[in-house]
């Protein structure tokens, strides 16, 4: 593959080569469907980039073999999908304890349970809330294209590199199966070395990772260190896509693949004169809280549609303070509805708040 | 006066937290004076255990990361396949090795892990207060086990030594104890081989088990501990080596280190 050539492709192979050519050179993971490409992927490509890749046992080992290799200070990668991610949070909490990086991807499935194989949304909470014990923030970003998979695969580990903390790519089973053109950055060819990593204490003191801290105060401290890097990434590192936002009267909120579907409603409202926009968080945490609400200047009504029965309608709604009214429309366990379905729900909505008003 | 032994180079001037009678403590010092002899201390990577060990960064001047309970040996595999020229050890109990970490430990056998482990089977929970281990002797009583245990009510005592020492990918296993000064000399040659096992590339884990003494779950003296390990622990769990498979056995036995 040579630069600028365009290349069509699955996301679950985008995804391993983009990390491949982020300077991964560890992946480590365990068989689940919708993301099984991404394994197989890595076991034909990693070893001829130089690096390692296991078929853990489970997937609590493979995010604690990641855990291994990141603090020698390796860029480390696993990927599972809804059930997986669940095994894999107590060693989100320990990465996000010990300040260790590392990239993990959810190829989410419906749930609860195993549920099925399908794209779904389910797990936003998990992914955004901290998912594992204890106060902690994963950096999660929500492609909604392959490219953009592609795009922020590179950039999840920049911040888990620059931020010291666990950063996940949250997408669904449509993103991880669809084929689109791609084009591949450069690869990385050098990464600069972390002062804090444990590599043997030659010519320096030794040193020790842990996340247990059995001196209250000190653990107080160690947390709120923790919460001062929540809200600089808070401060800087929010992103966001906004469609037809500008003469909006109506905003719909979505993320992932959902919004590709919003997209294609939007089309189909605005020919029939709706004002109809798009707001799509990149980053779901950081949650764009500060744009949200800064569209309550603008419009108060707005439109959260997501492939689960309502989460990230809690933070548009903690973000608009009160301000606005926020109905919601979302389809669980991996039904995905079409931008023709979506295109009645959003009229119907907007003839029921805006038309009437207008009459 | 000639000093025979004294504190080890390696051994952070911190008081050990451990009871009085705990093999830990003995067990530290023989890994941090083979480090040294082998002179190998800005190479080392361990990896300690959730358990009373957890804090074997205060004490070992090595580089030292803490796992979470049970998974040492996926951690010791992501750090060994980073840097193959380390030497990489695990430190577990055995709850951690037996119990909550038996897919780990197993499967890094399996795979043939270059690392070393050192599992500490003192058969009971002596962080969290004297529970039941997979390790606790048949009639033994714990603080989950009140009436002693039994195989219809909590089940039968498990050796994973000998089950690990089945699995190609163990390159040596031997099984130890610390209870007399004899023995701790016999523990270090055998922690001195596993620690060769890697140093000389041997393709596999090596694993040395140490029966230790823990005198305040056991609810016993510590010299009455050490009479235990011998008349009754042992019995159970005999010391020797279970399995030698390096490729030069001859090569790699420990010079006389008495």
């Amino acid at each position: 593959m040579t630069k600028k050539e365009k290349v069509l492709i699955s996301g679950n192979h985008a995804l391993a080569e983009a990390a491949i050519r982020a300077g991964c050179r560890f992946y480590f993971g365990y068989p689940i469907t919708p993301q099984n490409e991404v394994a197989e992927y890595m076991a034909n490509n990693m070893p001829k980039a130089g690096g390692t890749f296991i078929q853990a046992e489970s997937e609590i080992a493979s995010i604690y073999m990641v855990l291994g290799a990141s603090v020698t200070g390796a860029r480390a990668m696993t990927s599972s999908s809804s059930p997986g991610i669940s095994l894999k949070q107590e060693g989100i909490s320990f990465l996000a304890g010990q300040e260790l990086p590392a990239v993990i991807v959810n190829i989410m499935r419906g749930g609860p349970g195993l549920g099925n194989i399908d794209g779904c949304q389910g797990d936003y909470f998990q992914a955004v809330k901290g998912g594992g014990h204890g106060d902690y923030r994963t950096i999660v970003l929500a492609p909604s294209s392959v490219q953009e998979l592609v795009d922020l695969v590179g950039l999840a580990f920049d911040l888990a590199d620059k931020y010291r903390n666990p950063a996940m790519i949250l997408g669904d089973g449509q993103l991880g199966q669809m084929r689109e053109p791609v084009i591949f950055p450069d690869p990385i060819k050098n990464l600069p070395e972390k002062e804090w990593a444990l590599r043997g204490a030659k010519g320096r003191p030794s040193r020790f990772s842990r996340s247990l801290i059995l001196n209250v105060r000190l653990e107080e401290e160690h947390n709120w260190k923790l919460q001062r890097k929540y809200r600089e990434i808070e401060s800087s590192e929010v992103r966001y896509e906004g469609l037809m936002l500008d003469d909006a009267e109506m905003v719909v909120f979505a993320f992932g693949s959902a919004a590709r579907i919003v997209k294609g409603a939007i089309k189909r409202v605005r020919k029939e004169g709706l004002k109809v926009g798009l707001f799509r968080p990149i980053t779901l945490w950081p949650f764009p809280k500060k744009a949200v609400k800064a569209l309550a200047g603008q419009t108060k009504e707005f439109l959260v549609f997501e492939l689960n029965t309502g989460q990230m309608v809690e933070d548009v709604k903690l973000a608009l303070e009160g301000k606005g009214e926020v109905f919601f429309y979302g389809r669980p366990g991996g039904v995905i509805p079409t931008p023709m379905d979506v295109a009645t729900i959003i009229g119907s909505r907007y003839y029921q708040r805006i038309k009437r008003r207008a009459k | 006066m000639k000093l025979v032994r004294g504190r080890p180079k390696l051994l952070k001037p911190k008081k050990y937290h451990y009871c009085s009678g705990c093999g830990h403590s003995i067990v530290h010092n023989l890994m941090l004076e083979l480090i040294e002899e082998l002179d190998i201390a800005d190479r080392t990577i361990g990896v300690a255990p959730a358990g009373c060990a957890v804090l074997a960064y205060d004490y070992m001047d090595v580089d030292i990361v803490e796992s979470a309970h049970g998974r040492g040996p996926a951690i010791a595999t992501g750090i060994k396949r980073s840097l193959p020229g380390a030497f990489v050890f695990t430190y577990q109990g055995d709850g951690d090795l037996a119990a909550i970490g038996t897919a780990e430990s197993i499967h890094a056998a399996a795979r043939g892990e270059q690392i070393m482990t050192v599992f500490i089977n003192n058969g009971i929970y002596g962080m969290t207060g004297g529970q039941m281990a997979p390790t606790t002797l048949q009639g033994m009583k714990a603080t989950t086990a009140p009436e002693g245990r039994s195989p219809s009510r909590e089940g039968y005592t498990l050796d994973l030594s000998a089950l690990l020492a089945q699995i190609p990918g163990v390159v040596y296993a031997q099984r130890v104890t610390v209870n007399s000064p004899k023995a701790i000399r016999q523990t270090k040659k055998a922690l001195e081989t596993a620690i060769r096992c890697q140093l000389e590339g041997e393709p596999g884990l090596s694993l040395i088990e140490v029966l230790s003494m823990c005198p305040t779950n056991w609810k016993k003296s510590p010299l009455e501990s050490c009479v235990w390990i011998d008349e009754v622990m042992s019995k159970v769990f005999p010391v020797g080596v279970l399995a030698d498979r390096r490729k030069n056995a001859q090569k790699a036995v420990a010079p006389n280190v008495d």
